[in-house]
């Protein structure tokens, strides 16, 4: 019996001695970090420390809660967000179908389905700005030869949010999908044959068998698809800065956020601003989480 | 802070420089690695650069890393800010923009003690004076940059007129008349007027322009005043504003300087203002439109208003957190020399910081526009950056936003001005 514990004791000790140096690099690189930012938020400061840093207790928060260029940058981000992944979720999951079934050149499929996902955003956006210029860009020029548009008068996608906000949002759910439908696969390739089977000799047609078996054996690789999606798009900066810039009616918050940090170099009411961020997000997460055990039981 | 501190503070780094003094010959010799934030490739300034810098580097055995800098002004300043916050040694020189020395003043070296009275003498003094915060000299001229009225020689003869346009009441004639003519000649997508209208700094530059040739001011004046709200500036504002979709594309208000060339050098437009690096660019022997255009100042805003150019131009820096200051600053004083200058201008138009060096025939023979530009950089008008600082980029930051939303109709001149005056206000509380 006293062996026992002591065996239990060193295991614990064992245990403990081989997750501090985990524990220690969480406390470094997230931890210290994220306490920093909170403390900085309550100050007004510049980032080039050419002024000395004043607590001014939660000023900053009023502040940015008062700017409408703010809310501006909320509403373009939840605009994007819904639709940019609600679009990726959809085609993913329908090309996540088709590279499942088998027919010939599957692997090319799956291979030259990730090309947009391969590019780096900053190049990809550009190209796409250039596709979408009013005089010389592509998608006037096919328009013009289908007459869609008159010649005389080509769209200027990007001048304007109203063309300019579907078009980036294009842009994503083009470089975007692959991502999606990749996770999607892993997902629809765990699912038992057997279970398609079974399907087959209760008499099951494909429409029955997706929405009985397929749809909620995917569920739960859906969501974590989901998560990570979302989280990435409330997040989302280099498509939009390279795209249309400063525009104004098209911030979103992480452009927001960088321009007040960055530009502006205020430090303070910039790290108000992440922490605003972080607590959009995390409710995102929560709400995400309670869906998927919901699910899960 | 206690008094020891403070002697050890104002002491250390005296000490230091002596010792230094002790070693330098040797370290010089040695050869070290210095690193530069050099011009970006829009253009061919960067690639000229490069390979000047390693003219040095081989002159004087040392090593040279040569980094481009973003293409975007912006872009530029805040990876500057952010290395300078970290106080990073990583970059020695800094090729920084002249409305930066307020911004940079606390992270550079003093230069003058690399250079005599006399030799400072020899720039510009309206751009020595504006690297020069509270007595520290901050950075030196490299290149200047002005504004400047591109048009088609050939095509304002075809259309009947002689000269360029005075004003820009007259610009958006010609260019309307030009604009028409060549579409019916089935160039459909031939524009009358391209400019930078991208909501960053490049419209800003404009919109400076803009304003100050109607009589509207420079947005805060010298002393601190907010002057932008004022009818001039509004119908500076409108008039540009009437633009768009007449004899601009619509989409101009996403273009940045290389979107309004490509545009213009492609043969598609018959007026454009940019900086001089496109001169060049639009003579090469590959481009459509060589020989076929020419440059004047600016027009006015009205009979009544003045010719304008933004003042640009690119400065060089030592950054205090080096290591190697003065071998730095060797670097700086080469790419900055009379030779130097002069090559650059002789290879790729980039406006020399060196009075004298417009009076050289070679330059001249070169750039025949050089011999107007002594006038229009008498003509320049700064940008608010000294009155604001490191504050620059929140007036800059309204300019550009609310000059962008005027041109894609989103709100009126009237508000705009409104709105930038708000932030003036604000900064300079």
């Amino acid at each position: 019996m006293a062996k026992e514990i002591d065996l239990y004791a060193r295991q614990k000790r064992l245990a403990w001695f081989l997750v501090t140096p985990a524990v220690f690099i969480v406390l470094l690189i997230v931890a210290y970090p994220l306490i920093q930012v909170v403390y900085t938020s309550f100050f007004r400061a510049k980032l080039d420390g050419s002024v000395e840093p004043k607590f001014v207790g939660l000023d900053n928060y009023a502040n940015i809660l008062a700017d409408p260029d703010w809310w501006s940058a909320v509403r373009v981000t939840l605009l994007f967000t819904v639709f940019s992944v609600g679009i990726e979720a959809a085609l993913g999951l329908g090309v996540a179908l088709v590279a499942n079934s088998k027919f010939k050149g599957r692997t090319l499929l799956r291979v030259a389905v990730l090309v947009p996902w391969a590019i780096p955003t900053v190049v990809s956006s550009q190209i796409w700005r250039w596709m979408f210029n009013q005089i010389y860009g592509v998608v006037n020029v096919i328009m013009v030869s289908l007459h869609i548009v008159p010649e005389t008068d080509k769209i200027a996608w990007l001048a304007a949010p109203a063309t300019a906000l579907p078009v980036i949002i294009a842009v994503d759910v083009w470089k975007t999908t692959p991502f999606m439908s990749l996770l999607l696969l892993a997902g629809l390739q765990l699912i038992p044959k057997d279970l398609y089977e079974a399907a087959s000799i209760d008499g099951a047609g494909p429409l029955k068998k997706f929405f009985s078996v397929t749809f909620p054996l995917v569920l739960p690789t859906l969501l974590v698809a989901l998560i990570f999606r979302t989280l990435d798009a409330l997040r989302v900066f280099d498509i939009f800065y390279v795209m249309v810039q400063g525009q104004a009616g098209l911030q979103t918050m992480a452009v927001y956020n960088q321009i007040q940090l960055i530009l502006f170099g205020k430090s303070g009411y910039g790290s108000a601003v992440s922490v605003i961020i972080l607590l959009i997000i995390m409710t995102f997460v929560v709400l995400y989480t309670r869906l998927s055990k919901t699910s899960f039981e | 802070m206690n008094a020891s501190h403070l002697i050890g503070r104002c002491f250390a780094p005296k000490f230091l420089l002596a010792a230094l003094a002790v070693v330098l010959p040797v370290t010089l010799q040695a050869g070290v690695t210095i690193r530069i934030l050099g011009d970006s490739d829009v253009g061919a300034g960067g690639k000229w650069m490069r390979a000047v810098c390693q003219e040095w580097a081989k002159k004087t055995g040392n090593t040279l890393e040569y980094v481009n800098r973003p293409k975007d002004a912006s872009d530029t300043l805040r990876q500057c800010q952010q290395n300078w916050a970290a106080h990073s040694p990583d970059v020695d020189v800094y090729m920084i923009d002249v409305i930066w020395p307020g911004i940079a003043a606390p992270h550079a070296v003093d230069l003058k003690k690399y250079y005599t009275d006399a030799d400072l003498k020899q720039f510009f003094p309206r751009i020595v004076e504006n690297n020069t915060v509270k007595g520290k000299l901050v950075s030196i001229p490299y290149f200047t940059d002005a504004g400047l009225l591109y048009y088609r020689t050939d095509l304002l003869k075809k259309y009947g007129y002689s000269d360029p346009p005075k004003t820009w009441e007259e610009l958006a004639e010609m260019a309307k008349k030009i604009q028409d003519g060549e579409r019916k000649d089935g160039k459909n997508d031939f524009q009358g007027f391209v400019f930078e209208g991208t909501a960053s700094e490049s419209i800003t530059c404009n919109a400076v322009e803009w304003i100050y040739s109607f009589n509207g001011g420079s947005v805060i004046d010298p002393d601190g005043k907010v002057t932008i709200n004022n009818p001039n500036a509004v119908k500076a504002l409108d008039n540009a504003k009437s633009w768009i979709g007449t004899i601009s594309p619509k989409d101009v208000t996403t273009y940045g300087e290389d979107d309004a060339r490509n545009v213009w050098q492609q043969g598609n437009a018959a007026f454009m203002r940019n900086w001089p690096y496109a001169y060049s660019l639009g003579q090469a022997s590959d481009s459509p439109i060589a020989n076929k255009f020419d440059v004047s100042v600016l027009p006015k805003g009205g009979d009544s208003g003045k010719n304008a150019a933004a003042l640009g131009g690119w400065n060089l820096m030592v950054a205090s957190y080096s290591k190697n200051p003065d071998v730095a600053a060797d670097l700086v004083k080469f790419l900055a020399s009379p030779e130097i200058q002069k090559r650059h201008a002789v290879d790729i138009s980039l406006l020399p910081t060196r009075p004298e060096l417009y009076k050289d025939s070679e330059v001249i023979g070169k750039n025949p526009f050089f011999a107007k530009m002594l006038d229009v950089l008498n003509n320049a008008v700064s940008r608010p950056s000294t009155v604001t600082g490191s504050d620059y980029g929140q007036i800059s930051a309204a300019i550009y936003q609310n000059a962008n939303k005027v041109l894609n109709g989103g709100e009126s001149g009237q508000d705009a001005v409104v709105n930038i005056e708000r932030v003036g206000k604000q900064i300079l509380q």
